[in-house]
């Protein structure tokens, strides 16, 4: 750019003149960065401080400012211009918070100052402002998939906020699950009878409200775009399409009951008494309060049993491995239907743990309060005999092998059975399991995709390269970031609430739909305004590519966490600006290095990692990099230095925004420009991941467990290239972290490489 | 006749036994279990005597000396998160035990409650050197004998520091009106058969 003026300002507060020769850095700044204009004051952050840089700004025609005083986490506001590019130099809490404050240190401690203060004015240079993105449409409403209480829940809600609901319903009429019911395990104080369903009225608020637009027999046969811009095709039953434009997507596609023909050990299919819970809604809707008949012979029933668990927690693999946390408290409310119609009935729930998440404490004592006979216990199976059922269990209490003669209807309480759609990574872990030498997934696969196979249905239908559901995640729920953003999936703009995303009751789905309803207004807007969603929220910067060279080996548009990168014809990658997260994963990925952020770049970082000055071999003084994910390891750096812990004074730490936007090329400049070693610090990844963009740390530690052969090739040790994963409440641990790791290169020795 | 995992015994439990109404709301957490001193000595805790009461094991529980271990402390109680006033649910089915004449023979706290009761009875005051004897000679002349030698020097001991009158033996003292106090036990009784319908 040619008129790019960069000035550095260098802050003297918080201790900093003290413990640092501010004359000498900005020395460096002027002489080494190449600032235009140099400046220093004694307390940057206050009011005339920022005043002194606004005024550059305005006349002296600044564009790219460097300061050196506080962590970029610190004064964000203070320091926040938004019409220029701005870099931070981490004086405080990067020098001399964490360094000593001895008469020996202050030389290796103005060393990393100077250091930091070089890095600061290389990376400003690099940097430009970023723009937004230019394709940001804005198209307000939202599309609620699925016409359950949670999708009733998400469209009122969102519709409430003053945004247009579109909502599709795969059968002839709103209420899903809800609407079998004969009533509700209770939501509401004092939790103690079963109350009426919210099916009636919400079915009739929506039909008052004009915001919502309802489609019944209806299904997303396609889904293309990306937020702020989404196109659904809508198909109904009679053969009509319609299209829709919606800025963001609500999956509220609930649950199927687990199907209780695979359970005929416990009688279901041969004895007309045995019913799933859905079977006994049935029944009690017909009797509509009155007496609830046996289903064999229209029977008076004196004795029910309700089998907990059955096909559920299952541990032999034949059955579904986890609770489903609803189905205790509705059986209880199904026990009372027969106990509110006549205290005789005998009625004995067999449980394994009686969970009764929420409020439910208070049911269970209702329940018990009405006579209803609970007892921990295992059955083993259940025998018709004429119109009454043998329910054979063991007693876990009393220890004790028996049996219930006279059972005249057995229920048996199933669980939940996601309907999240096609399971889209089935493949990709089949593939990745076949590389490593096992077949069996892989021929499951292929038989599952044989001729005459029923296939799973898809819900949304994308036209995403990556599939066309949101991925799953445990046994087939819908994908969410179940630690920081429970209803996001990896598909921006797209967010699965209630039973779908895990097994859930009533009351908890109506939460979730409101959460998912909230985070698909912020999707709206953000998308609006041409910004990230999160989370990097409010994030302008999105990545550009240079396509002239790429070599479309696909890389980016495989490793993506969130599916914003299709492909053309040619198979050059397609970006979609408002489904990316601005992770970096692809700037990571690109062997070519062609993408990057307006502020965030391969030479950002690249040219950072450069300016550092690297003392000769004979000097005594190694020089570490660190990469560390801002979201989790940086500020755990910053915590430390805020309790003084002390670490090695020849680190040099450039934040990184994921270790996925971790390129190798910076392993190779460093190592080949003279640095001793390079730590690279990321968040937790595997199945219970904390990484803020899923497969970022998965992907860095993965691509550096290839980066051997290139050190071979360089003569260099293995050690000289660590990952470590890191909390965000690691602030005793990572000094230490720091320190062991300075302590090994000082055995390896310092690297050959210094001074070519 | 009571069956299985019906409520037929719990609901006669709930009607004749103290406090039994609570014996449905226990959630089987086993604090009682762990908190009784008498821990090792029974063969049933309480809240395995309350799931054999609503699983209908009627005799069972009956001829069980588990709640005749229940010495009053009032641990279970004060710890149980139901609120449930166990002690007195153990104390009120043992009675309904022993009024059934289902209790277990020479079941040494029931013998000694026995003894109590009709010691108490005669004079409305206790008499301890008959009930001490009492005790005794429960298990036959000669083990009496026995017993009382054993413990000579203490009752010996009692004499000489007047905490034990020998002329007790005969009679002993009573309440003024003692006509008035047998007649407020007879009606007593009444009151309490006729609540819980025995005959």
């Amino acid at each position: 750019m040619a008129d790019m003026k960069v000035a550095a300002y260098i802050c003297q507060g918080c201790g900093l003149g003290d413990r640092l020769d501010t004359a000498a850095l900005a020395g460096v700044a002027k002489k080494e960065g190449k600032a235009a204009l140099v400046r220093e004051h004694e307390f940057l952050c206050n009011a005339e401080g920022v005043k002194m840089i606004r005024d550059d700004i305005a006349n002296e025609a600044v564009t790219h400012v460097m300061i050196g005083a506080c962590s970029r986490r610190a004064k964000t506001e203070a320091f926040g211009f938004t019409d220029v590019a701005v870099s931070r130099a981490n004086l405080r809490e990067g020098v001399i918070w964490c360094q000593p404050e001895t008469d020996e240190a202050r030389e290796t401690t103005q060393e990393m100052a100077e250091d930091y203060i070089r890095m600061g004015c290389a990376e400003v240079k690099k940097m430009t402002l970023p723009e937004g993105n230019p394709a940001a449409v804005t198209e307000r409403s939202v599309l609620v998939v699925g016409g359950g209480v949670s999708g009733m829940t998400a469209a009122l809600e969102a519709s409430k906020a003053g945004y247009k609901v579109v909502l599709v319903e795969k059968f002839g009429a709103l209420g899903g699950w809800a609407a079998k019911l004969h009533k509700r395990s209770p939501g509401k104080s004092p939790y103690a009878e079963p109350q009426d369903t919210p099916v009636a009225d919400m079915d009739a608020a929506i039909a008052a409200d004009t915001n919502i637009k309802v489609y019944l027999n209806a299904i997303t046969s396609k889904t293309a775009g990306s937020p702020g811009q989404f196109e659904i095709e809508i198909s109904t039953e009679s053969g009509s399409t319609t299209t829709e434009k919606v800025g963001a997507i609500i999956q509220a596609t609930g649950f199927s009951l687990y199907d209780a023909n695979n359970l005929p050990e416990l009688g279901y299919g041969k004895s007309a008494n045995v019913v799933d819970q859905a079977g006994l809604e049935a029944l009690a809707k017909a009797a509509n309060g009155g007496v609830i008949k046996r289903p064999s012979d229209g029977g008076e029933v004196k004795t029910v049993v309700f089998v907990q668990c059955a096909g559920q927690r299952d541990d032999t693999g034949k059955h579904l491995p986890y609770c489903s946390g609803s189905c205790c408290s509705t059986s209880v409310k199904q026990a009372m239907y027969f106990k509110d119609a006549n205290p005789d009935i005998d009625t004995v729930v067999i449980y394994t743990d009686l969970r009764m998440p929420g409020n439910g404490e208070d049911f269970y004592r209702s329940g018990q309060n009405k006579g209803v006979t609970f007892t921990k216990g295992k059955v083993s199976s259940v025998e018709a005999a004429g119109n009454q059922c043998k329910v054979n269990f063991h007693d876990l209490i009393l220890n004790d092998q028996t049996a219930i003669d006279n059972a005249d209807l057995v229920v048996l309480a199933t669980g939940q059975v996601p309907n999240s759609g096609v399971d889209i990574d089935t493949k990709l872990k089949a593939d990745i399991a076949a590389a490593a030498g096992d077949n069996s997934l892989l021929e499951a696969y292929n038989a599952s995709q044989a001729e005459g196979a029923v296939q799973p249905i898809s819900v949304l239908n994308l036209t995403y390269r990556q599939g066309p559901d949101v991925p799953q995640l445990k046994y087939g729920f819908t994908d969410s970031h179940f630690i920081c953003f429970p209803y996001e999936t990896r598909r921006t703009g797209i967010y699965s609430a209630g039973p779908v995303r895990r097994p859930m009751d009533m009351v908890q789905a109506m939460e979730d739909a409101t959460g998912a309803a909230m985070k698909a207004i912020q999707a709206v807007e953000n998308a609006g305004l041409g910004r990230a969603a999160h989370p990097r929220s409010g994030d302008l910067s999105f990545p550009k590519v240079r396509l002239e060279g790429c070599t479309q080996c696909k890389r980016c548009t495989v490793e993506c966490p969130f599916g914003a990168i299709d492909e053309d014809e040619k198979r050059f990658p397609v970006f979609n600006e408002s489904r990316c997260r601005r992770c970096g994963t692809c700037m990571g990925a690109c062997p070519v290095r062609v993408i990057s952020f307006e502020n965030y770049s391969i030479d950002t970082v690249g040219s950072q990692l450069k300016a550092v000055d690297v003392p000769d071999e004979f000097s005594e003084k190694p020089r570490i990099l660190i990469l560390a994910c801002e979201n989790d390891a940086y500020p755990a750096l910053d915590m430390a230095a805020m309790n003084r812990n002390v670490y090695s004074a020849y680190v040099r730490i450039i934040p990184v925004r994921c270790l996925g936007s971790v390129n190798t090329i910076w392993i190779n400049d460093a190592l080949s420009s003279g640095y001793d070693g390079v730590m690279m610090m990321g968040c937790k990844h595997g199945d219970d991941y904390q990484c803020h963009f899923v497969k970022g740390s998965e992907l860095a530690s993965y691509r550096m467990s290839k980066i051997g052969d290139t050190l071979k090739q360089m003569g260099l040790e293995e050690e000289r290239v660590a990952t470590f994963e890191v909390a965000i409440t690691d602030i005793e641990r990572v000094p230490q972290l720091i320190n062991d790791y300075a302590a090994k290169i000082q055995e390896i020795g310092m690297s050959p490489l210094k001074g070519f | 006749m009571s069956e299985k995992y019906h409520n037929n015994f719990l609901k006669e439990v709930e009607e004749m036994v103290e406090e039994g109404e609570w014996v449905k709301m226990c959630m089987q957490c086993g604090v009682c279990a762990g908190s009784c001193p008498l821990g090792p000595h029974w063969a049933h805790p309480p809240q395995e005597i309350f799931m054999m009461i609503r699983a209908g094991k009627r005799e069972e529980v009956l001829r069980s000396d588990s709640m005749w271990m229940c010495t009053s402390c009032y641990n279970c109680v004060v710890r149980c998160p139901r609120k449930l006033p166990i002690t007195h649910i153990m104390h009120g089915l043992a009675n309904y035990a022993h009024r059934l004449g289902l209790s277990p023979k020479n079941q040494p706290t029931q013998q000694f409650a026995t003894l109590f009761w009709n010691n108490l009875a005669q004079t409305g005051r206790v008499n301890e050197l008959k009930l001490s004897l009492g005790i005794y000679f429960k298990d036959g002349f000669a083990q009496g004998v026995k017993n009382a030698m054993a413990m000579q020097s203490v009752g010996l001991g009692m004499v000489k520091a007047k905490r034990l009158n020998p002329m007790e033996l005969f009679g002993g003292h009573g309440v003024k009106d003692k006509t008035g106090f047998h007649a407020m036990l007879k009606k007593a009784k009444e009151i309490e058969d006729r609540r819980k319908n025995f005959a």
